[in-house]
Order: C-alpha cells, then structure tokens, then sequence
C-alpha cells in the first residue's frame, strides 16, 4: 500500500507526539515528526514527503527557510499550517489540502 | 456566494464514543465535509454530552480559541497553566491556545451527563501566550435579552477573545421580537438554536438548527416557542 508521507514539524515534543499519533490513526498516512528545523530537513531527505504540518511557535522567517529547502523536492509537497495541534480538526486540515491538489 | 448557510440538526455530524456523544455542526474528527469547513472564524460548533464521571484527558492544542458552554451538569476543567476548575449552567469557560495548551475536560459528576457546547474561533494573532478563563453569568439576565457572554474587549461583558468576535445567548417568550445589530462591518452571524422554535430573517429554525447569515448589518428575530433559547455568534467572515 502506498503511504502519504507527512512530516509535521512543532516546537512542544509532547504535542508533536499527540499529532503524530493522529496522523498515524489513518492507514494510508505515516506520519513523521521533527521539534527543529535542523531535524525536519534530515528527516524531509530520507523519504518523499507529501504534506508539510507547520504547528505553532515557528516564525514566518523560520518557515520561509524550510519552504525554499523542501520546494526542491519535485513534485514539492503541501504546506499546511495546523491550527489546534492534536486537535479534531487534523484530518479535515489534510483531506481539505489534498483536495485542493486533486489526489 | 450565497449570503446565508443553514444546517438542520439532523444534518450536523454525529459521532457516539459511549461516554462521549457529539453533534459536529463543522467538520470533526471522522465526520468530515468539505461544505462544512467553517463560518469565518468559528471553525467547530459541537454539541457534547459526556456521561458520569467520563471526559476528555490532557491533550493539546495551540493557536485557537476554544470556547465552552455547560448547558447541564458540572464540567471539571484543569490546565498546565495551574487552572482547576468547575463550570456550569450560566458561566462560560475561554481556553487562548495560543502557542499551546495542554488541559483535561470532565464530568464533575459520577451519576449524571454533562451537556455543553465546545466552539472554536480561529483567533487574529498567532502564537500568543497561553491563557484561562471562565465567569458566571446571570441567566436572568437574558430572559428577552441577548445577553453578551464573549467579546474581543477584557473590559466588556462576558469573557474576551482573541478574536474580533462576540457571542450572545437569550432565552425569549413566545412572540417576543427583537433586532439585532451585528458589532462589526464585515462580520457575518451564527445562529443555532439551543432550545424552541424560531424565525431568523424569514427561516424558521428548531433545537438544534444552525444557520449563518453574511452581508448584514442587523437581523430580524422572533421567538415562536415559549422559551426559545438562541446563541448568535457574531465572526469575522475570514476565509
């Protein structure tokens, strides 16, 4: 079976682990989690990604630097920007943007 | 784009945990609907019922403004910012995620269910600090009346938001009439019905029925039941 990749990325380890787990609640989804940019982008050169979750505490400028590395990836994945990390809001915020990119 | 949305009770999303019974007016967790995504800013109405000494353990959240309502019972709250706290019929209860919360929400009571409403606002500014807070209400107060439970002022009635946004709830005599004027221009309103029949700019609405309405600067409003009970959230239409 084919596996949506989505790398979420959160300052709060406790959170990022509840989202992951969320994501990972979807048999079609594996999700993969990094609290700094350093450990998104090694994580973001070892497999595809599809989606990108940026959660909170990371500044636009941070996020700017992330997008310019991950853009090189083609095709370039999802940006997403998770409101209410961990919440019940996650799986309409990646079926929303996947419908949005026609999948 | 039409200028109003309305969403019958029987319509909303439903999802039955056991302990948890949840009515979704937007999309929620499995219930998802692409025509249901938000209303400006308030992007989740559910409709709890929690059984006796059940709830919700710690979990997160960041970045939304979470707002609840107990319509029966005591619901127990406690935060990792030392919160602890009951609410109950009359007060309202505000959760500002800001850059992440962590909190508990519980039935107070082993025997009997606690009803509430849990919304959440997308706030104007992102990454705030995280912050608690709840008041008591007079209920009288909103016999006839909308009485202001939320607004986006610290120094106004109700509890504020980060958000401009402000939410009413009245309780009305059968026939009474009234005309609402919204706070914002731009602002678009929320209705749902908590308890009776009611008509809303010529829609009549039941328990439970939701219905937005946008480019407006006021509506019309009568209740056609004896205690009819009404929340107006009146948003931001962002998108």
């Amino acid at each position: 079976m084919h596996h949506l990749n989505i790398l979420a990325i959160h300052r709060d380890k406790k959170i990022l682990a509840t989202v992951l787990r969320l994501i990972n609640t979807n048999g079609q989804w594996n999700g993969i989690g990094a609290h700094s940019d350093e450990e998104a982008i090694e994580l973001f050169h070892q497999q595809p990604v599809g989606i990108v979750l940026f959660c909170a505490g990371i500044d636009p400028e941070n996020e700017q630097k992330l997008k310019a590395v991950f853009n090189t990836q083609n095709p370039p994945p999802i940006f997403l920007q998770h409101y209410g990390g961990g919440s019940g809001l996650l799986s309409a915020e990646i079926y929303e943007a996947l419908a949005k990119q026609g999948h | 784009m039409a200028n109003t949305i309305l969403h019958l009770a029987a319509t909303r999303g439903h999802a039955n945990h056991g302990w948890l019974d949840s009515y979704h007016s937007f999309s929620f967790g499995s219930y998802y609907n692409p025509e249901r995504m938000q209303f400006g800013a308030l992007r989740v109405l559910n409709d709890d019922t929690v059984s006796g000494g059940r709830g919700f353990g710690s979990h997160p959240h960041d970045n939304m403004e979470i707002v609840s309502i107990p319509l029966e019972g005591d619901l127990e709250h406690e935060d990792n910012l030392g919160n602890i706290a009951v609410i109950r019929k009359g007060d309202v209860q505000i959760i500002s995620a800001g850059t992440g919360v962590f909190h508990s929400e519980k039935n107070k009571n082993q025997a009997l269910p606690v009803a509430f409403l849990q919304i959440w606002l997308f706030p104007n500014k992102l990454n705030g600090p995280p912050r608690y807070d709840q008041v008591s209400l007079n209920i009288t107060d909103r016999h006839n009346n909308f009485q202001q439970i939320l607004s986006p002022n610290p120094d106004d009635a109700g509890v504020w938001v980060q958000q401009d946004a402000w939410f009413s709830l009245g309780k009305f005599d059968q026939g009474f009439t009234a005309n609402y004027q919204l706070k914002k221009p731009g602002n678009g309103v929320y209705a749902f019905v908590l308890e009776g029949e009611v008509t809303i700019n010529g829609q009549t609405l039941n328990r439970r029925d939701g219905f937005g309405i946008r480019n407006i600067d006021q509506l019309d409003f009568t209740a056609n039941s004896a205690n009819a009970e009404v929340l107006l959230m009146d948003v931001p239409m962002i998108t």
